[in-house]
């Protein structure tokens, strides 16, 4: 083993228990933390890929906005009896079990067995793919459209949320 | 490559409807009677795109780094997007005086989802046309959820939101392994690799992936346990707007990803289509048999609907293609009517919406009653009307493509169908009123219900006028 794939599989081993423990914890605080341990491992794969840019973005806005506002809303919310949570397992989860390990296996069975991934030797322009300028570069020539459409995606949602959770309702006429 | 004036141009239609919205946002806060105004200012933003729309309808290009399609194909789903936005927002007049919403965030919120609508159609790369059905899709989250003093609407939202967002995990899923195994995400250089990309199952699984997403915005069964519940909570215009809009966009760009592979042969993937189209058919008709409710029934048809133009796709020669593009206009034109001749009826948040409440509609408005009739006689596919066309193509098609336990199931489901459209027509001509509730239609509803009458009726007769529209722009690529 190469000191890379050492990396990668403890990052891998890490965030796919962290993202299990997301699920299983029962506590919403310790399952939001485990959330911030899984986009860590995430920011760490970036790394590996030569995304610096976009493993200080992931950790800057996942792990450090986002999950902070997660965070204060699992406080004020004050939930205090956490055992509600719990579900009764029922012949719905037990389906809902058994078809996700079944997806489980025909994806590692697609991944692994039947197409091995191929070791692809490292292109050598790719060490400058996730650099600022690379990124700023390319979003404004090539990405440009989707670029500015993202606008008017985050505009479409700016209004949305403002609509849902405005105070009194406005009667028209 | 720096885009140029003429990249501007091309989609001139995106940015005119984008525009308007935005203007209509400043112009709330600078003028202060601009609230009259707001449903005449989004219809001249909409006519002005059609215009642009009709400019580019000519020339077939890409722009952007060949990010997005212009002309043709793309030109046509404009044109009838901005059509359909023009009749959502002229029916919409009325409820707007009955609840509590706020016109200008509601006709914002329809622009932008017509925006959305137009980019999926148009997009000539995966990444455009993610982003264009996410912006379609969060406006109809929260338009699902506008009604906001009744807990429908927000049970509605809800549901919507957070499952369109799980679906929105598939197809991103989808597009990177799709963009793993052949290195781009440009919908024409990935065509390029078929069919040999066909036989990895990486990629195949990418196709999957991408068809389960975009089956859940059209409602695909197993994928469309939301929408009943979503039409029924959602205001009844909205959705119109969906069934007509959000489907026809979500069928364009499945027309865009999967013709080229649903061509090439791949048994897996046709069978895979094949099932969904037909559960879809059964589904819908049989679920829409006990359906008391008009939204509800409405929502099974249109699941229904959606397995018949699936139907078409698979068949992927000739036929089946102008069949599905035919009848995704004729569909959209009929249910937005449908949902509007709901919406007059409903006077007040999910009241008059039982099948009963239609009773003697004939007697109480006969200009309602026989455009609710053509709308039904369509969707059911009876001769003289548009609907009839249309499946007629799709099952022709499918023929063609040794499809025949395909159409065999679709005739006998639309045999089933027959049974709720046709009772609706009999409580609105052979039953007298129940109750008295007076109806109001205003002139805008009126203009909005007679068009649509009128293209139903015209396409049923004259079907050639829009066939011949369809054949020239069908040259996607």
């Amino acid at each position: 083993m190469t000191f890379e794939e050492i990396v990668f599989w403890s990052l891998v081993l890490v965030s796919g228990f962290a993202a299990l423990m997301v699920v299983i914890s029962r506590s919403p605080i310790a399952s939001a933390l485990y959330l911030i341990l899984n986009f860590f491992c995430l920011a760490g794969l970036y790394l590996t890929l030569n995304a610096q840019f976009i493993a200080v973005v992931h950790i800057i806005v996942y792990a450090g906005a986002i999950m902070v506002l997660f965070l204060f809303v699992i406080m004020l919310l004050n939930l205090q009896d956490e055992t509600k949570l719990r579900e009764r397992m029922n012949w719905k989860s037990f389906a809902a079990i058994a078809l996700s390990i079944l997806f489980l296996i025909e994806l590692f069975y697609i991944f692994i067995i039947k197409t091995p991934t191929p070791k692809i030797p490292i292109h050598p322009s790719s060490k400058e793919i996730g650099t600022v300028e690379y990124l700023g570069k390319i979003l404004f020539t090539e990405f440009l459209f989707p670029f500015e459409l993202t606008s008017i995606l985050l505009i479409a949602a700016i209004i949305g949320a403002v609509v849902l959770a405005k105070k009194k309702f406005e009667l028209t006429d | 490559m720096i885009p140029t004036f003429q990249d501007y141009l091309n989609v001139a239609p995106i940015i005119i409807v984008s525009a308007t919205a935005l203007l209509e946002i400043v112009f709330q806060i600078i003028f202060k009677g601009f609230k009259k105004y707001v449903n005449i200012f989004s219809i001249l933003g909409l006519l002005i795109s059609i215009y642009f729309a009709i400019i580019n309808f000519d020339k077939v290009s890409m722009s952007f780094s060949n990010m997005v399609f212009s002309g043709k194909y793309a030109s046509f789903f404009e044109i009838l997007f901005c059509i359909i936005g023009i009749l959502t927002i002229l029916q919409s007049s009325t409820i707007q005086k009955y609840y509590s919403i706020n016109k200008i965030e509601y006709n914002v919120l329809i622009l932008i989802s017509i925006v959305g609508m137009m980019v999926m159609s148009a997009g000539a790369d995966l990444i455009s046309i993610f982003i264009g059905l996410e912006i379609m899709s969060i406006c109809f989250y929260v338009l699902a959820g506008f009604a906001r003093n009744q807990i429908i609407a927000n049970e509605a939202s809800l549901k919507y939101f957070l499952l369109g967002a799980f679906a929105t995990g598939f197809l991103l899923y989808g597009i990177a392994l799709i963009y793993g195994t052949v290195g781009t995400t440009n919908i024409i250089k990935i065509a390029q690799h078929y069919p040999i990309a066909l036989s990895l199952d990486l990629h195949l699984l990418g196709l999957i992936l991408l068809l389960i997403g975009l089956a859940f915005k059209v409602a695909l069964v197993p994928f469309h346990m939301w929408q009943p519940d979503v039409y029924e909570g959602a205001i009844t215009n909205v959705s119109g707007l969906m069934a007509s809009g959000g489907k026809t966009a979500a069928f364009a760009s499945f027309l865009l990803i999967f013709s080229i592979p649903l061509a090439a042969g791949n048994n897996n993937l046709i069978e895979i289509v094949s099932v969904l189209a037909a559960l879809s058919m059964i589904v819908g008709n049989i679920f829409g048999l006990v359906q008391q409710n008009i939204k509800r029934m409405l929502a099974y048809s249109s699941i229904a609907h959606t397995g018949y133009i699936l139907v078409g796709i698979i068949a992927t020669n000739n036929f089946g293609n102008h069949g599905a593009l035919f009848y995704l206009v004729v569909y959209s034109i009929t249910s937005v009517g449908a949902f509007g001749v709901a919406s007059i009826l409903e006077n007040e948040f999910g009241k008059n919406l039982n099948i009963n409440d239609y009773s003697g509609l004939s007697q109480k408005n006969k200009f309602l009653a026989f455009a609710m009739s053509v709308f039904m006689f369509s969707l059911i596919g009876i001769p003289p009307f548009a609907g009839f066309v249309g499946k007629y193509y799709l099952f022709a098609a499918a023929i063609q493509r040794d499809l025949t336990w395909l159409v065999i199931l679709g005739v006998l489901t639309s045999i089933v169908s027959l049974y709720y459209y046709l009772r609706l027509i009999v409580y609105m001509y052979f039953r007298d009123p129940e109750n008295q509730n007076n109806i109001i239609v205003t002139n805008d509803f009126k203009i909005a219900i007679s068009f649509s009458t009128i293209v139903v009726i015209l396409f049923g007769i004259y079907p050639s006028s829009l066939f011949s529209v369809i054949r020239y722009i069908f040259n996607i690529y």
